[in-house]
């Protein structure tokens, strides 16, 4: 109690010494993957900043990586193996060894690749190690593989890999310093939350025009300087009335359709007929094009074709045939299209409408912009500047969480497309290794004949497929994999369906399983729909036997998730700070435009509890099992390093590993070169990431920049550098759409015919979401969403101290107009009723949301005493999920069969498609949201009833 | 003592942008992450993981709905912290002198060891600034990072407020307020930046920046009419291009 | 705000208090009373016990109880600190009369000037008590004309009707006491109406939309908190009370603070010994309604922080 060492105004120590080490690693609070400078003092984390060199997050750092101190010292943290003891659900729980836990989890594993390896489900979440857990599937044999992306965003990786060989997610970024008008749709916050954020700082600073197309007015759609509150699944309309606008005033780019595009490419027009609607070919197979200069039919792939756009032209069998971008102008160019139709349905003024579509034009033609880099093109043709359409688009799950997602996505593309900016100077622009081949080269392996006792797959569980032959069906058409996906139900479901996969299980449809292996994903709380049942489900017997009817689940996770309860056998992982990782190029890349980057996660703090990490566990796993590639001859272990050993030593092919910088024995190949011992170090040296900027000519129009090409094909990003032609009308889609038509060997069975039929359209169509089509709208007026809060990650957030203070309660907000017709205050409690089910919760009232549109905030509620939080806390009480009213199949159909809820062509989990009512709750019934849950108790000690987190780093400078 | 300076030779404070603040939260958990362990640590938090979580927090992030005479709305996300105001009652009426104001740069602290936790000072504030620590039984408030601007611990471009360096939009400015030709009086001045509850005359030293007039209509747009149909409907639109010969 | 029970028996104890040192020290110096030095004592002892119950019910709310020195030193710029100096101060004046009272041969001091000495620092105790609340900008309903007025009458109001009982207990009658006491009652009484009546009528000229300073923009509304659960400020500042349970209280305060204690000691003297328990009923109905009225000045004051949480 002395005035030491503060008096007034002096002597205040404005210098202490913040930390004895400084690490730098990558964060893990989501999936941004952001450079972290950890600064450790004493051994404890003081203080974790964005590390200002990093490409991804340049010094910044959102609200929840600014947590990871709170995630790191969370009192949820598992500690030890567990085996269940309880019932399942019950979160009842002893305490193993790892070698008990291993052998036990070995032996299971064992018996299942010698009998019938598909009877192993392996579904990894939020997986940023894909490419070892695919591989690890494929050797051990099964199919059953997938991460998130079915119920994460897969329309908008297929939706683009399949039009223009980039993606929105992740695959690609707007030109944030050169963009003269920014259309974004559906966005809360994105996987690349930093990066958006640091992007549209820079566009408020230029005075760049922001439009956000968006039910609701938060977040990022705050600061849009117009914002177009659109009624949910009715993008596509919008986007195509556009696109009709753009063509009845010629406001297109018809050079780039014709130089980087298959517009020109003549479709055969002849109905009935077994090719009808796919590409005339010539005899090597290339498609062909009308030349208007030769007058005659030529190699749509030769440099010096002169293509015409449109017109009938007769092929050499007599068959008429007509451009694809005829075809494009027919459908767009309809009345149907016009912005009084569609204004209705979307809920958008047709003024708007035409006003945005003449600012996309203006701001692509009138404010075109050149870079005086002379390139060279794929046919060897210079070109003294780069032209550039200065408008940049980006969507994400408010386009692809809806069953319609994957055509809106392609439309949106469309719509790049035309406007003639994509990969140029202000447009949209691809990150490395993206351009790919449209679609990439890559099959989905699991077919009857590829899935063999004991040994691996011939390939890889997922992929792209071009047509039927493709598909992962028996000869009755019938699936192979546990969530269909790639069946007749799901074609093109590129990243798998996990959200099905316990259903499934569960109905043992197509088959049943024996053990479900699952890592870092919640799947009895918020990623799964029908959260209730799906609970159910994972603790239901078979009557007759008393086994459980999902006999085995085996679960990774670092916390105590409201999923751990549910598993046999829990392996408990690392935090992201104690732990190596590998952010790698063959994955879920962190490149930018400018350059190839990828980077790495090593252990800056040491674990104080027996846990281990996953990737480590797996590979110690696959030797136990002696996997192929994961044992030596001698049958030893092949990385007894564990996961650090596979990130150096691994190659997928010969000199490509799963890191890309400081290959070769000394360190100074990138992209190929064998492996290098020191290469972690050199990371570690270099901040833990690695960057490799392209040269100045490659970085745009890299799908036909031939250096580009030519560079792509040296670092193992592409086979060939054959330019890249973007697909504005889809083959793949026609080519299923034939075999429902009863063409080719393999077809759909009779009852998914009409279906394949309605959705492979090859050009962007527009159709109602499905729910609505099966439902009373009248009885279930209002679309109901969820959005993701900045500062939470699902279901993390709520164990982190500091972050479950900003949010620990949610309420469904509703529209002042909606509040009112329901005699509604804010906090007032309301049941919420969808076809599948109904929820209790409190409103909020607010202006900026559409009409017809209810939301709130995503996986706020918790399961009580989950997380290892007290069970009143607010969460569980007062918080709520919407998953109780989404249900993972859609409504029976007459014939009794039901479809999962998710998007026809791709299986992607149509979260957003959800419809339902709401009505005033009696007074007396409001205590706390319904439904609520038996409690939870955490194996593991309770947290502390008060956090003086800091106390000691101010001892330890000799305060008080 | 707690008569407040004259005049301060530097006025330190912030610029906050409320046309380009999305409401993220970053600079609120970032500052409650770097003051944990600060000047004032510990932040303590309250029943972390129990009913009704409540710690001290520098920086609260608000967000609000404003409409306008048009019955047009929009959505501002609102960042509040102190605002290191010229005539701080909040130190005046401190009876300990633990509430003090830096003649040097203008920094508004408190000193804990005086601090006999009366709580006044928190009644003084009209911005909610000061939070107090019911266990450590004393006042805390922001420091504007006193212990990062002038840390020589610290690489030279990182002494900055927390909050500054992690905002992801910047829309969060630090500096001298005093100096009408720093980067931030430049910017208040080209924006209009505002002081809150001016009625009151605390004089703050922090800037809001009020959110730029939103383009959403024709008038302000530079495309107005730019959109003229030229195919025709009435036959076939696809004619219209059927001379147009391009290139590869 | 939040009505502390601390604070609120801080307020109303030392105010009566010193309110009846006040008009001890008032008597000594017009020299009534002379002979009554056991009446002298007890109400001097009386007020010593009430202030020092007050002074230590509002350390109990100090977060460090044991470094309440401290606030001595700030007497310069603040109220706090001036109200701390000379409530101790007061003390000294007190205890010498005490002691005179006591030993008169052996302090022989001038009882006249004691006694002024005493009535004025108490006085001024009470004038700080009432600038802390007087200076605080960001509650309209305490930084009034009114909020000092009330605060010295209440005192010497409160403090009369306990001299009333006194003398009356001494069976004593001492009219210009009880005309003191009836007056201030009265004037008391339509003090506090024209606090509520201002209060009510004040409009505060902060809002929403000054406070985030988006005026020129228009109507401000709250869509989300920064926080979920209840914060400090919202423990502390954001405290309210119904209108209906306020109007409740406010006539309560009023029957019971001024109107009855006004009938008690306007009867209590000349209904002897049955006007003893009158004149106490008055206190006591007088320590109820003081009481209330002191817990609305609390609960009915709204502090300019709650505009951000739209409170
Ligand atoms: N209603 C609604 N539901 C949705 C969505 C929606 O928008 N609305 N979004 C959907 C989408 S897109 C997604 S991706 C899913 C996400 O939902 P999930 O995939 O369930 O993702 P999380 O809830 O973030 O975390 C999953 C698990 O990872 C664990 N975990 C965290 N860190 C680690 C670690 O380091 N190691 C290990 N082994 N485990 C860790 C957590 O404890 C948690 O149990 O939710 C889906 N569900
Ligand atoms: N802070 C934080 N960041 C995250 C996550 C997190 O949980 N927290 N999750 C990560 C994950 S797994 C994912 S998949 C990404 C998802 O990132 P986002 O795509 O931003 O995910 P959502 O929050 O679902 O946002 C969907 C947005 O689309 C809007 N929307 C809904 N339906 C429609 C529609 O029909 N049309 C239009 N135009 N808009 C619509 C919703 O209002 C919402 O604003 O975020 C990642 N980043
Ligand atoms: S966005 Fe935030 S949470 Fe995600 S990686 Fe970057 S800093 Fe970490
Ligand atoms: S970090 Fe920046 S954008 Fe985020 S809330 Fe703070 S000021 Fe706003
Ligand atoms: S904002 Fe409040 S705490 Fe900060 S200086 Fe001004 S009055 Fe004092
Ligand atoms: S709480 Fe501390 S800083 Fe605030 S007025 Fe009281 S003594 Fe001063
Ligand atoms: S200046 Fe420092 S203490 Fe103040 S709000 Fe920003 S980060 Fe917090
Ligand atoms: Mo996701």
């Amino acid at each position: 109690m002395t005035d030491q060492p503060n008096n007034w105004t002096y002597g205040i120590d404005t210098s202490p010494e913040v930390a004895d080490d400084v690490r730098y690693t990558t964060c893990y609070m989501c999936a941004c993957r952001c450079g972290i400078k950890v600064h450790l003092k004493d051994g404890k984390v003081r203080y974790i900043q964005g590390n200002p060199n990093h490409p991804v997050n340049r010094g910044v750092l959102c609200a929840k990586g600014s947590a990871g101190i709170m995630t790191q010292y969370a009192p949820a943290r598992l500690r030890k193996p567990l085996k269940r003891v309880g019932p399942r659900g019950s979160g009842e729980f002893e305490e193993i060894e790892w070698e008990e836990a291993l052998e036990t989890v070995s032996g299971w594993l064992g018996s299942i690749r010698s009998s019938d390896p598909r009877k192993l489900a392996l579904f990894t979440g939020r997986d940023q190690s894909q490419a070892l857990t695919g591989w690890w599937a494929s050797q051990f044999g099964t199919p059953n593989y997938a991460a998130h992306g079915g119920f994460c965003s897969v329309n908008m990786a297929a939706g683009g890999l399949y039009s223009i060989g980039g993606a929105f997610w992740e695959f690609g970024e707007p030109d944030w310093d050169r963009t003269r008008y920014f259309l974004m749709f559906g966005i809360a916050e994105d996987h690349d939350s930093n990066p958006i954020k640091i992007g549209i700082g820079k566009l408020k600073n230029r005075g760049v025009k922001f439009v956000s197309v968006n039910p609701i007015r938060t977040g990022y759609s705050s600061v849009a300087d117009e914002w177009i509150g659109i009624r949910p699944g009715t993008d596509g309309l919008f986007v195509m009335s556009l696109i009709r606008e753009l063509l009845l005033s010629d406001q297109v780019d018809l050079e780039y359709l014709a130089r980087y595009t298959n517009a020109p490419w003549l479709v055969i027009q002849a109905p009935g007929a077994a090719d009808d609607g796919m590409f005339a070919r010539d005899a090597d197979g290339n498609p062909l094009c009308w030349d208007g200069e030769q007058g005659a039919i030529v190699n749509a792939l030769s440099a010096d074709a002169k293509p015409v756009m449109v017109g009938e032209r007769t092929l050499a069998d007599r068959r008429t045939a007509v451009p694809a971008f005829h075809l494009m102008v027919e459908r767009y160019t309809n009345e149907r299209y016009a912005p009084e139709n569609v204004s209705e349905t979307t809920g958008v003024e047709p003024d708007t409408i035409r006003r945005v579509a003449a600012e996309l034009a203006h701001a692509a033609f009138k404010e075109e912009i050149r870079i005086d880099t002379p390139w060279v093109d794929w046919a060897g043709r210079e070109h003294d500047c780069m032209i550039g359409r200065p408008v940049a688009m980006h969507a994400m799950r408010g386009i692809s969480a809806h069953a319609n997602g994957f055509h809106t996505c392609r439309a949106i593309h469309l719509l790049q497309m035309l406007l003639g900016s994509i990969d140029c100077p202000g447009g949209f622009r691809y990150k490395p290794p993206f351009p790919k081949p449209v679609p990439p080269g890559i099959r989905p392996t699991g077919k009857p004949d590829q899935v063999k006792p004991n040994a691996p797959m011939p390939g890889p569980p997922l992929g792209f497929p071009v047509g039927p032959q493709d598909l992962l069906v028996d000869d009755d058409g019938n699936p192979t994999r546990i969530d269909k996906a790639f069946s007749w139900e799901h074609p093109v479901a590129a990243h798998g369906m996990m959200q099905s996969v316990i259903t499934n299980a569960w109905r043992g449809d197509p088959y049943p399983i024996d053990t479900l292996m699952m890592f870092m994903a919640n799947m009895s709380w918020n990623s799964t729909m029908n959260t209730g049942g799906v609970m159910d489900m994972l603790s239901d017997r078979d009557e007759t036997t008393g086994e459980y009817r999902i006999p085995r689940i085996i679960y990774a996770d670092a916390y105590f998730s409201e999923m751990v309860a549910y598993a046999d056998i829990v392996l408990p992982d690392t935090t992201y700070l104690e732990r190596h990782d590998c952010i790698s190029l063959l994955d879920r890349p962190i490149s930018e435009a400018d350059a190839a980057q990828d980077a790495i996660r090593y252990p800056v703090v040491a674990p104080d509890r027996d846990v281990r990490a996953f990737q480590t566990v797996l590979l110690d796993l696959g030797a136990r099992l002696g996997l192929p590639g994961m044992v030596n001859e001698d049958g030893s272990a092949r990385y007894p390093g564990g996961y650090a050993d596979y990130m150096v030593n691994h190659e997928r092919a010969p000199g490509i590993g799963p890191l890309a910088g400081w290959r070769g024995e000394n360190g100074d190949l990138h992209g190929r070169g064998s492996p290098n011992p020191d290469q972690l170090e050199r990371y570690i040296e270099n901040q833990s990431f690695w960057s490799y900027p392209i040269p100045e000519n490659q970085r745009f129009y890299k799908m036909a920049n031939k250096a580009y090409l030519e560079w792509a094909v040296e670092m193992g990003f592409l086979g060939s550098s054959d330019p890249i032609i973007m697909q504005i009308y889809s083959e793949p889609l026609q080519s299923f759409r034939n075999a429902a038509r009863g063409h080719g060997e393999i077809q759909p069975p009779q009852q998914h015919r009409a279906r394949i039929d309605a959705y492979f359209d090859p050009l962007p169509m527009w159709y109602p979401p499905l729910e609505e089509t099966a439902i009373n709208t009248a009885e279930y007026p209002l679309h109901a969403l969820t959005q993701r809060p900045m500062h939470m990650y699902h279901s993390w957030g709520t164990m982190n101290a500091w972050l479950r203070q900003i949010t620990n309660r949610n309420r469904l907000y509703i529209g002042r107009n909606l509040a009112e017709q329901h005699g509604l205050d804010e906090g007032d409690w309301v049941w919420v009723t969808s076809h599948h089910g109904r929820i209790r919760v409190q409103v909020g009232v607010m202006d900026g949301v559409n009409a017809n549109t209810v939301w709130t905030w995503n996986a706020i509620g918790k399961r009580s005493g989950a997380w290892n939080l007290k069970p009143d806390g607010p969460e569980a009480k007062k918080g709520f999920l919407l998953n109780h009213l989404i249900s993972e199949l859609l409504p029976t159909r007459d014939n009794g069969f039901r479809y999962a809820n998710a998007d026809p062509v791709t299986g992607q989990a149509a979260w957003y498609d959800l419809r339902v009512q709401i009505e005033k709750s009696e007074p007396g019934e409001d205590d706390a949201t319904y439904p609520q849950f038996g409690g939870l108790k955490a194996p593991l000690p309770e947290g502390p009833g008060i956090l003086r987190f800091g106390d000691v780093f101010r001892r330890l400078r000799g305060g008080r | 003592m707690t008569a407040l300076p004259q005049n301060t030779p530097k006025k330190l404070g912030l610029v906050i942008d409320l046309d380009t603040c999305v409401g993220c939260h970053a600079c609120a958990v970032n500052c409650k992450e770097w003051n944990a362990g600060g000047h004032m640590a510990p932040l303590t938090d309250l029943d972390p993981y129990g009913k009704e979580p409540d710690g001290v927090w520098f920086n609260r992030i608000h967000s609000y709905e404003v409409t306008d005479s048009e019955g047009r709305s929009q959505t501002v996300n609102f960042p509040r912290s102190c605002l290191h105001c010229e005539d701080a009652a909040c130190v005046t009426v401190c009876p300990t002198g633990a509430s003090y104001k830096r003649e040097e740069d203008g920094i508004v602290l408190v000193n804990e060891d005086k601090c006999i936790g009366c709580k006044l000072c928190s009644w003084a504030c009209p911005y909610g600034a000061r939070e107090f620590d019911t266990d450590q039984g004393v006042m805390k408030k922001c420091t504007l990072c006193v212990d990062r601007i002038y840390n020589e611990n610290l690489p030279e471009q990182e002494r900055l407020p927390a909050c500054v360096m992690t905002c992801p939009t910047s829309a969060r400015h630090f500096g001298d307020l005093g100096d009408p030709e720093s980067d931030v009086s430049k910017l208040v001045a080209e924006r209009g930046g505002v002081n809150l509850m001016e009625e009151l005359n605390y004089k703050p030293t922090n800037k809001y920046l009020p959110p730029r007039p939103r383009r959403r209509d024709m008038k302000s747009s530079p495309a107005e009419g730019f959109l003229e149909p030229v195919v025709s409907t009435s036959e076939n639109p696809v004619l219209y291009w059927i001379d147009r010969v391009l290139s590869r | 705000m939040h009505p502390a029970f601390s604070v609120i028996l801080f307020t109303t104890a030392s105010g009566a208090g010193y309110g009846l040192m006040a008009l001890l020290g008032a008597l000594l110096w017009r020299g009534d009373l002379a002979a009554e030095t056991t009446l002298q004592l007890s109400t001097l002892l009386i007020g010593l016990v009430l202030v020092t119950t007050g002074l230590l019910s509002s350390t109990f709310h100090l977060g460090h109880p044991e470094r309440a020195w401290r606030a001595f030193s700030q007497w310069r710029s603040s109220w706090l600190s001036r109200e701390g100096v000379l409530a101790v101060a007061t003390y000294i004046p007190a205890g010498l009369l005490g002691l005179t009272l006591l030993f008169p041969e052996m302090v022989p001091l001038n009882v006249k000037w004691l006694g002024l000495a005493l009535a004025a620092l108490s006085l001024c105790t009470v004038f700080a008590t009432a600038m802390i609340y007087r200076s605080l900008a960001p509650v309209r309903a305490w930084s009034n004309q009114w909020t000092v007025p009330c605060y010295l009458v209440l005192a010497v109001m409160t403090g009369a009707i306990l001299l009333n009982a006194i003398v009356v207990s001494a069976g004593l009658i001492i009219e210009d006491i009880h005309l003191v006491t009836w007056i201030l009652c009265l004037v008391g009484y339509s003090l506090k109406k024209c606090y509520w009546r201002f209060v009510d009528l004040d409009s505060n000229p902060s809002t929403p939309a000054t406070a985030t300073g988006l005026n020129h923009m228009g109507e401000v509304r709250v869509f989300e908190a920064p926080h979920s659960s209840d914060n400090y400020l919202l423990k502390e500042m954001g405290f309210s009370v119904g209108r209906k349970h306020a109007d409740k209280l406010r006539k309560i305060a009023l029957i019971c603070g001024f109107l009855l204690p006004f009938g008690a000691s306007l009867l209590s003297p000349v209904l002897l010994s049955f006007g003893v328990v009158l004149a106490l009923a008055g206190v006591l109905s007088a320590t109820i309604g003081i009481l209330a009225e002191r817990w609305l000045f609390f609960a009915e004051a709204r502090h300019v922080v709650t505009l951000y949480y739209g409170r």
